[in-house]
């Protein structure tokens, strides 16, 4: 077996080193009762590289990948363009195969991309601070949800309409088991957010607003009023960021005074991978680092004087705090972070500048080109790359139709709210700089002729 | 004509005696120093082409032609402070970030508890075919049937291999998963009436992650004692176990290495008393193919994916953690799944289609639906070893961590040596070293010895801990190497060598303060002006 260096001989040796007759006397504290005598019956014996590469590609095959279609999905996961060398250094053995760094002298590569990850991280985010990552954009947010209800001492959060379903639903899953309160809410087929009604929903016992930015139909607000809303009742303000290609062109969270922000880095280096792994992002206010999840790099000295990087804080995590720990995560999501780190310093501040700006040109182009197909109607007033069209018809079937002539149309809103007739006609289009114009075309086409 | 060596120079034998200077770079040959690229990169500068902006620095960036911005007045006015480099100088910078790392590529990574096995190429390979890699999460599902179609066969083989009845597989992580068989038993005990059991039972040798995933969902946490020979103690569980008791989470190996010989008995136990075990499977890749979990009486086990089925760690990530679990805790799984039909198709069962067919269902823990890349990669590895050749990881992981215990045992104190053979990995301390050396100095010494260090000071129940797991993917040369490269360093502990309380000497870094990070810490880069300004 390719991956197995013992040999028969070898093996034998190292039995009598151990003074076991066979290998079977180092399982004698399995009960005899529940032993395995050999392989598990009716599955499959080792198979060689060929023949697990057949299989695999073979089920690969089956699947419409978007770089064969006009692809138009968003929903917090994006396809963007991720430059070849990206893919390149995170398959470098020393990043792909190093473990958590908690030998930071024989892991200031992982420590110091950490580091530089964090910056980008808040930079990007524009709040003080960020931590080395989380699994996703959603369990990020749900974290950022416990954070506030450790700094307030107050266990009712407030969700945006506009908040990612998935988002919301792992919320709710979470809150049954802490006790929060979630007062949630469905987005409206309208051009204005839900601002307005969140701040009107805001009392003395609300932990935090989530909201968020661009939200779920692509619609952007100002969040600064409701910044000022919730510190004027000692509550937080949660934003979320599922595309932070975005924040190449609108102003951050943190500029408008967001306390807790938290994203989906999947769209910067990352890919789509069918959902997952991918990388969350989670930054927030200098003041409320003890009481952030999650691993922290900081920068130290060593014996000798020299700069050098650490992971740090670690006293509000689950191996030293055990069940008073801020969380349960261990393991984050290093590599992603790696990846959209090298993607970020690729693209620089005037790359990602370019890049957002070429998204919402693109964006802004389709818009106006669906939105003259006969029956369809522009929901938003505001976005960026992505935006809701109004299909006048049940967009679910719309969506499988238009996929069986090989166009990637976009997520039905019957798909992300089940059972919701008010949304049943909404479809949520994305348009990256991979989508060209001639996709854009045919979508509309194809669009007119299946709603005709 | 060859340019080389012209001058007629030939090399001498080197003058020995003189110490080197240091150099002018801080470099040492191939140990390169490298600044952060807030010190080398601008803002102006991207490594990246546009058909509309400008590639290198000096150009003011121009906005590409406009239709009427739809921003809502919220353009990002301000600088954002993100440096770029060129491509070029990108992939240098990564390059020499990346040789200060050490890796299982470069040598033995015995981290007890930790896994570090061999990381197949295929599996990396695999899992960039577009068909996985470039694929959105919410297309139709009929344009995804290849993708439900390695979720679906995933679940079947690690079905297989526990013996149990079904599989969440979405969890992200090892505590991910956690969670999930956690919340399972709450959500079945709820639906029994039995939601007022409030205490959880782990023993004091669990990782951390166990007690804080029980707190989380809102139980109690009290220890399960333990035997001198580092086994849970049956007698004082059972007499623990009532009414209150929701459930024990076991490691199983447990932590200290050995199988749990009476977990079957503990199973009946709680199970008599109306409560639920959790099996932390960390360490399931010392039994894979030997013992199934779901013949112990588990009901509920994550599989770290990232552990045991060698998907990369990644330098701490991405994890998937897969939960198995018992018929009596399967309704409870969170959403989505897949589910197969007698045709073939498979449909994903997420909150449109989840209708009344699965009502018991706790709810949805992630967006999407897990870690496919790990899924694809555990599954490449799965079947390049089959059933026969998982067994067989199982047995050469303990054989190599049996073969380290007994080699060394006579320099380290090897606490539970005597009760028997270990499983995957070999528990032993710092008893017996001269007085004022601890774990940490041969730790820190086996990094000159060119090794990554044993995990320190785990598990708290065996004092000066060091875990050695030395996985089945090293060959008995190595295993030599490294037990040779131990032997020195424990020799040289028991003896009061001075120079170990300074290791490591050849590393990028010597030892550093972590104190001095976590008193004034520095999260982020600052401009050294922002700083000078802070601090007067």
């Amino acid at each position: 077996m390719r991956y197995l260096p013992l040999t028969q001989p070898d093996r034998e040796a190292m039995l009598a080193a151990t003074g076991a007759a066979s290998i079977d006397d180092l399982f004698v504290d399995v009960p005899e009762s529940v032993r395995l005598a050999g392989p598990i019956a009716g599955l499959p014996s080792h198979a060689s590289e060929l023949a697990v590469e057949r299989h695999m590609t073979a089920l690969a095959r089956k699947n419409l990948s978007a770089g064969d279609a006009p692809f138009f999905l968003g929903c917090g996961a994006y396809r963007h363009h991720v430059p070849a060398s990206v893919d390149h250094i995170i398959q470098r053995g020393e990043f792909l195969t190093a473990y958590t760094p908690y030998q930071p002298e024989i892991a200031q590569g992982t420590l110091q991309m950490l580091f530089e990850f964090q910056t980008q991280v808040a930079r990007l985010l524009g709040t003080d601070v960020a931590n080395a990552s989380m699994y996703d954009g959603s369990t990020a947010c749900w974290e950022a949800i416990g954070m506030a209800r450790r700094i307030t001492k107050r266990g009712k959060a407030i969700l945006s309409g506009g908040l990612h379903p998935h988002y919301v639903s792992v919320a709710k899953t979470m809150a049954k088991y802490t006790g929060d309160a979630l007062d949630v809410a469905l987005p409206a087929l309208t051009a204005e957010t839900d601002i307005d009604a969140l701040i009107a929903r805001i009392d003395g016992d609300t932990s935090c607003v989530v909201v968020q930015y661009p939200d779920i139909l692509g619609r952007i607000a100002d969040l600064t009023p409701l910044a000022d809303a919730c510190h004027a009742n000692k509550a937080l303000l949660v934003a979320v960021v599922t595309e932070p290609v975005a924040l190449g062109a609108i102003r951050s969270p943190g500029e408008m005074d967001a306390d807790i922000v938290v994203g989906e880095g999947q769209s910067i280096g990352v890919g789509l991978q069918f959902g997952g792994p991918y990388v969350g992002l989670m930054g927030c206010k200098e003041k409320y680092i003890r009481q952030m999840p999650g691993r922290f790099c900081g920068e130290t000295v060593d014996a000798d004087g020299r700069r050098g990087f650490v992971l740090t804080l670690s006293t509000r995590e689950q191996h030293i705090r055990r069940e008073k720990a801020t969380s349960n995560i261990c393991t984050n999501s290093g590599l992603c972070a790696l990846a959209f780190s090298i993607h970020m310093t690729l693209l620089g501040e005037a790359g990602l500048r370019a890049l957002a700006a070429a998204n919402h040109a693109g964006a802004v182009a389709a818009a106006e080109r669906l939105a003259r197909v006969p029956g369809v109607r522009l929901i938003n007033d505001t976005f960026f790359n992505e935006f809701t069209l109004d299909l006048g018809k049940e967009a679910r079937p719309i969506v499988r139709a238009l996929a069986d002539r090989g166009i990637l149309a976009g997520v039905s809103l019957g798909r992300l709210y089940p059972g919701e007739d008010a949304l049943a006609n909404g479809l949520v289009v994305a348009v990256t700089e991979t989508a060209t114009a001639e996709d854009v075309d045919a979508l509309a086409t194809a669009l007119e002729e299946v709603l005709a | 004509m060859s340019a080389i060596n012209q001058s007629g120079w030939r090399p001498t034998a080197p003058e020995r005696g003189g110490s080197a200077a240091p150099t002018f770079t801080g470099n040492k040959a191939l140990m390169l120093e490298e600044a952060l690229i807030f010190e080398i990169g601008d803002t102006e500068t991207t490594g990246v082409d546009f058909p509309c902006a400008p590639a290198k620095a000096g150009a003011q960036f121009v906005s590409p032609p406009s239709r009427g911005h739809k921003l809502g007045g919220l353009e990002r006015s301000s600088p954002i402070g993100l440096p770029g480099l060129s491509e070029p100088e990108t992939v240098r910078h990564y390059t020499r970030l990346s040789r200060q790392n050490y890796a299982i590529d470069l040598g033995l990574f015995p981290l007890g508890s930790c896994t570090m096995k061999h990381n197949p190429r295929l599996n990396e390979k695999m899992a960039r075919l577009p068909g996985f890699a470039d694929v959105h999460p919410l297309q139709p599902v009929d344009t995804v049937q290849g993708a439900l179609q390695v979720i679906n066969e995933l679940a079947v083989w690690l079905i297989e291999l526990t013996g149990m009845h079904g599989v969440a597989m979405t969890p992200k992580a090892g505590a991910h998963g956690e969670l999930c068989g956690i919340l399972c038993i709450k959500a079945a005990l709820e639906a029994k009436g039995e939601g007022h059991r409030k205490v959880i039972l782990v023993p004091e040798s669990a990782h951390g992650t166990n007690p804080a995933t029980a707190a989380f969902a809102g139980y109690s946490v009290e220890d399960i004692p333990a035997t001198d020979d580092g086994r849970i103690d049956l007698a004082a569980l059972k007499a623990r176990l009532g009414p209150d008791v929701a459930a024990v989470m076991i490691t199983n190996p447990n932590t200290c290495g050995l199988f749990e010989r009476d977990l079957k008995a503990i199973s009946d136990a709680v199970h008599a008393v109306g409560g639920y075990v959790y099996c932390d499977g960390a360490n399931f890749n010392a039994i894979v193919g030997r013992v199934r979990p779901g013949d112990l009486g588990v009901d509920a086990m994550h599989i770290n994916l990232h552990k045991t089925f060698s998907t990369p760690h990644g330098g701490g990530g991405p994890g998937s953690g897969p939960v198995v679990l018992s018929e009596a805790l399967s309704p409870y799984g969170p959403l989505p799944f897949t589910e197969r039909h007698a045709d073939g198709h498979i449909t994903l069962v997420e909150e449109e289609t989840v209708g009344d067919r699965h009502p018991d269902s706790f709810g949805r823990m992630t967006a999407f639906h897990g870690q496919m890349g790990m899924f694809t990669r555990a599954l490449t590895y799965i079947l390049s070893h089959g059933a026969d050749g998982l067994r067989q990881v199982a047995e050469d992981a303990v054989l190599n961590a049996n073969y380290v215990l007994r080699s060394l045992e006579d320099v380290l104190d090897a606490p539970f040596g005597a009760a028997g053979p270990c499983m995957h990995e070999a528990i032993f301390s710092d008893k017996g070293f001269a007085e004022g050396f601890s774990t940490i100095d041969a730790a820190k010494a086996l990094i000159d010895e060119g090794f990554h260090p044993m995990t320190m000071y785990f598990p708290l129940v065996v004092h000066g801990a060091m875990l050695v797991e030395p996985t089945e993917t090293e060959s008995k040369a190595a295993l030599d190497q490294f037990i040779g490269a131990l032997r020195s360093v424990a020799e040289r502990a028991r003896a009061g060598d001075p120079s170990l309380r300074t290791a490591p000497h050849f590393a990028p870094r010597s030892r550093l303060d972590e104190t001095l990070a976590a008193r004034k810490p520095k999260l982020v880069w600052r401009e050294p002006e922002a700083t000078a300004v802070a601090a007067e």
